[in-house]
């Protein structure tokens, strides 16, 4: 370093570079401060908080019953996802199973809800990338799998779909037959995909290599969910502990081998696959019965505390709830997986190209409303 | 008397309805691009203004010119003005030597009239280096926004279209062995004379000539100067309203340069299928009126369309990579393309 | 000392629920009673009203827990297994040495920590440092709770596993608690700036409302600030660990 260093345009010195809160590729409000020396990236800071809307506190303050809404509108596009998780981390405390009528409609639902996260995450993943047209495809299928939602309870993305102790709605007519017609179809769509993408050479040369995490930093780091699979370690909670009616159910877990971004998109892929197979089980065969377990219309659960977690799109999403014996919680706190996936992003990132900060973030496939709650 | 209407007249109508012609095509390319985006989408596209969206692209036009004019603070108004416009011209220019058909055209009151503006004998040079020239809008352009991030993204862009030229060039040699010359209208008349479109005598040729030239435009899969999800947000970032039009119309015009040079130097210009065999059938296509306009525009549009099927498909290269694939694979193959050429070329006729 | 009289009271449960689990859609909120404790076995209760029978702490005990109570002996406490989920009960010292063992030992290695947060209980002005930790080897979980007073600070574990760095922040962030060797302890979720913890119970959101409302715009908002915050002020409130 010379005593006359100029601070010239082309420095060859690092440079602190935001890719600021408003940017087409980071889904939703997140801010990254990359440290480039050139076009390399050294170090990658997170700023996260900007849409922090006090979730937590908000579930001191409503009763249990209120707060399963609040839920939905954290990883908005798993909603079910947060629905299940809080409802029967509620069950558990209250010592209540939900019948299996429910519990079979409840598996129906979250899986499709998982088939469109991940619809979504490929095809946000792949416009990144400039693949423009498997995002048009993509939404084409969720459209289907919304217009379901949409009939069975009114709503496509904010669904609450379930209440504590079972589910509310009673499945519609035509509902079997809906989902049946989609599910014909809906592998030779996933194959549709694989042909734009999965042996593109340019799609390799992005995804190939990059954001290489190992197993052994991947577990110290947190990482869940298709993220974790992608590095190697099979590993999910709805074969570890089961939950639902998973255990009743046929599927494979896919993993990955090389732990980059290529193996994350196929392992991904592969869950949608698996996802529809789970569903073309259980809406075959969805057992009669009540919607809802036999418990008081007021929610009190006993004194003490419980922690419950399911396997969300994302990764492993845990409640831990405190109760103090009255109708509303003492502490609710939400383990958000995005929160913990995004951690790896700073080793994630070390070393490759401004251009590779996109697809990572990509890859993570996280959701910032349940990143900052 | 005959030298004025030869000389003068004749050209300037000439240059009057190619100019309006290629503007009007480079208007609806604008709607083609969204059309074929839309349908490869499963989608529609315009439909509103027009049947079936038509219109479209006055609307657009329209609202471009009507927009706020924007200029950045700091930035220097001259050449922030003339920036785009160097860029677009150079790509109309060149449509002076591009030939849609043979000399002999026809005649009209005595006088011949080909159809092309003028046959330069020098023409492929003359195409390479004018629309070298529109590279040094897209500096300018980056340069007089005043700001980091745009000047990034145009020495990318420069550079990236630099790099390609090169290749480009090489990739070009081996038609020029092949016809003996260096104008457009007597290498589309050695296709004749050969019996065969160069396409079949160059493939790799024209292949590395289109990947090149689809690199030149700064088109997907190439580019990444001037994606939006990328961080340097590229060269036009500051521009709005008209001037952000005329560098859209700048790269549709040097699109269509593209395919209409890769139309005339591998695929047989003007000339029908078979260009050499004569019998009832092809002697009848020949004797329809503008029968070579017709030829040389079903190509070219075949090209664009290849050009926007290529942009709503594939995703795109990372910068690293792209200079990686200009510099490492298209160039030596190029290279080894005009040796190989020169090579056979030798052997068989000696 | 409560949970060995409980537990004299009822007989020994199967590892799961503390009853069986009832038939499925029959399950009541707030449980079946358990049969009526012999009279004069109830120690001298408590003038509150009487606790809600419902599951209670079992004790639990592991060659994990041995193997703890063995190595770190002056820091636990107790170990007991609420709903079928083991907790273990330390004191704050040593804490990053209990969960290196935690995560290292041979017996269950927690090599992944699940979640790391906070509970604030301020009739004691304490705060209750709840990890969570699992163990792929083995499949298990378990909670580790580590209870500090409000003024105290405690050591980092984001050397033994990197998720609780931002873990950590959170918890700071939302409850203002001091972490000793942390890498980058600053506000994560709130901006840098911000004044106050928002998930304490004496952070009243209602009042801050009804206070800037006062000052901006010089009205009475006329919102109840009481309701739902104070109620732990209420006298006869039971917290688990009473």
């Amino acid at each position: 370093m010379s005593t006359k260093e100029e601070q010239t345009l082309f420095d060859a010195s690092e440079i602190t570079v935001s890719m600021g809160p408003q940017h087409p590729s980071t889904h939703g409000v997140l801010q990254v401060k990359l440290k480039l020396d050139g076009e390399r990236v050294i170090d990658a800071e997170c700023v996260i908080g900007y849409l922090h809307r006090g979730v937590e506190k908000l579930g001191e303050a409503q009763t249990y019953g209120q707060f399963v809404p609040t839920l939905d509108r954290m990883d908005y596009i798993a909603a079910v996802s947060n629905c299940l998780g809080y409802c029967e981390a509620v069950e558990k405390l209250l010592n209540v199973t939900a019948p299996p009528r429910a519990q079979y409609i409840r598996v129906i639902m979250t899986e499709l809800n998982r088939i469109t996260s991940h619809l979504l995450w490929l095809g946000t993943h792949a416009i990144d990338l400039g693949a423009v047209t498997v995002f048009l495809y993509c939404f084409r299928e969720r459209e289907e799998i919304l217009k379901i939602f949409e009939n069975y309870c009114g709503a496509r993305l904010t669904t609450h779909m379930f209440r504590i102790g079972g589910t509310q709605y009673e499945i519609y007519d035509g509902f079997q037959d809906q989902v049946r017609v989609f599910l014909k179809d809906f592998p030779k769509k996933v194959d549709e995909y694989e042909t734009l993408l999965t042996e593109n050479r340019i799609w390799i040369g992005r995804t190939r290599g990059v954001g290489v995490i190992s197993a052994k930093d991947a577990i110290d780091m947190g990482l869940t969910g298709p993220s974790l699979r992608g590095s190697g370690v099979e590993w999910d909670i709805r074969k570890a502990k089961p939950y639902a009616a998973y255990s009743d159910f046929e599927f494979d877990i896919p993993v990955g081998e090389q732990s980059d971004t290529y193996d994350r998109y196929m392992v991904r892929l592969e869950e949608m696959r698996q996802s529809a197979r789970i569903v073309s089980q259980a809406v075959e065969k969805i057992p009669d019965g009540p919607l809802m377990a036999k418990m008081s219309k007021i929610i009190k659960p006993p004194i003490g505390d419980i922690y419950h977690s399911i396997e969300s799109p994302k990764g492993e999403l845990g409640y831990y709830i405190v109760s103090d014996g009255s109708t509303q919680a003492y502490r609710t706190r939400v383990r958000p997986p995005s929160f913990v996936n995004l951690q790896s992003l700073k080793r994630m990132v070390a070393g490759h190209m401004v251009a590779d900060v996109v697809a990572i973030i990509g890859t993570l496939d996280i959701v910032l409303g349940e990143i900052d709650r | 008397m005959d030298f004025a209407i030869d000389y003068i007249l004749i050209p300037f109508i000439k240059i009057f309805i190619v100019f309006n012609v290629v503007a009007g095509v480079v208007a609806l390319l604008t709607l083609a691009e969204r059309k074929v985006a839309a349908w490869i989408q499963v989608r529609l596209g315009p439909m509103r203004v027009g049947p079936y969206g038509i219109l479209q692209p006055l609307a657009d036009g329209l609202k471009l010119m009507l927009k706020e004019d924007i200029v950045p603070a700091g930035a220097d108004k001259w050449i922030f003005t003339l920036a785009p416009v160097i860029s677009l011209v150079p790509a109309f220019i060149v449509f002076a030597v591009i030939p849609f058909g043979p000399a002999d055209g026809f005649t009209i009151l005595g006088h011949k009239i080909s159809y092309f503006i003028t046959d330069l004998n020098i023409g492929v040079l003359y195409v390479l280096s004018i629309s070298s020239v529109g590279i040094i809008g897209i500096i300018l352009g980056g340069w007089a926004s005043n700001s980091k991030y745009p000047l990034l993204g145009a020495l990318r862009s420069a550079a990236q279209m630099v790099s390609y030229e090169v290749a480009l060039g090489f990739s070009i040699i081996g038609v020029l062995i092949l016809a003996g010359s260096l104008s457009l209208v007597k290498i589309v008349e050695a296709q004749k004379a050969a019996g065969f479109w160069y396409v079949f005598l160059q493939p790799v040729g024209f292949i590395l000539f289109f990947a090149c030239g689809i690199a030149e435009t700064n088109r997907a899969p190439f580019d990444l100067p001037e994606a939006e999800s990328e961080l340097v947000a590229g060269f036009h970032t500051e521009y709005s309203g008209f001037r952000f039009s005329l560098y859209f119309l700048a790269e549709y015009a040097s699109m269509i340069v593209v395919s209409c040079m890769a139309v005339t130097l591998f695929w047989g210009g003007w000339l029908r299928p078979f260009p050499s065999v004569h019998n009832v059938v092809l002697d009848f296509l020949d004797a329809i009126p503008l029968a070579p306009l017709f030829w040389f525009a079903a190509k070219v549009v075949v090209f664009i369309y290849a050009y926007l099927w290529f942009r709503w498909t594939w995703p795109r290269y990372r910068y690293d990579q792209l200079m990686k694939v200009g510099w490492q694979w298209l160039l030596p193959l190029a290279m080894a393309n005009v040796i190989v050429t020169a090579v056979l070329v030798l052997l068989l006729k000696g | 000392m409560a949970d060995e009289q409980k537990d004299s009271q009822q007989p020994e449960k199967p590892a799961e629920q503390p009853k069986p689990a009832a038939p499925a859609g029959e399950g009541k909120a707030a449980v079946p009673k358990p049969p009526p404790p012999p009279p004069g076995a109830k120690p001298a209760a408590p003038a509150a009203p009487p606790k809600p029978k419902g599951p209670q702490q079992e004790p639990w005990s592991s060659p994990l827990v041995d193997a703890i109570k063995e190595k770190f002996g002056g820091e636990f406490i107790k170990s007991y297994s609420f709903l079928g989920q083991n907790q273990i009960e330390v004191k704050k010292d040593r804490i990053a040495e209990i969960m290196t063992f935690l995560r290292d030992n041979d017996i269950v290695p927690f090599n992944y920590l699940v979640d790391e947060t906070a509970v604030h209980w301020p009739k004691t002005e304490e705060f209750e440092i709840v990890y969570i930790l699992y163990s792929h080897a083995k499949n298990e979980r378990v909670r580790v709770k580590a209870r500090i007073k409000e003024w105290e600070p405690i050591e980092s574990v984001s050397g033994v596993w990197t998720t609780a760095d931002w873990l950590e922040r959170e918890v700071f962030d939302m409850f203002g608690v001091q972490y000793l060797n942390h890498p980058n302890l600053k506000r994560i979720l709130l901006p840098e700036d911000w004044v106050g913890y928002p998930l304490r119970k004496d952070y009243n959101i209602r009042l801050q409302d009804v206070e800037w409302v006062r000052k901006h715009l010089g009205i009475d908002s006329g919102q109840k600030y009481y309701v739902g915050e104070a109620r732990h002020e209420d006298a006869g409130y039971v917290t688990p660990s009473d």
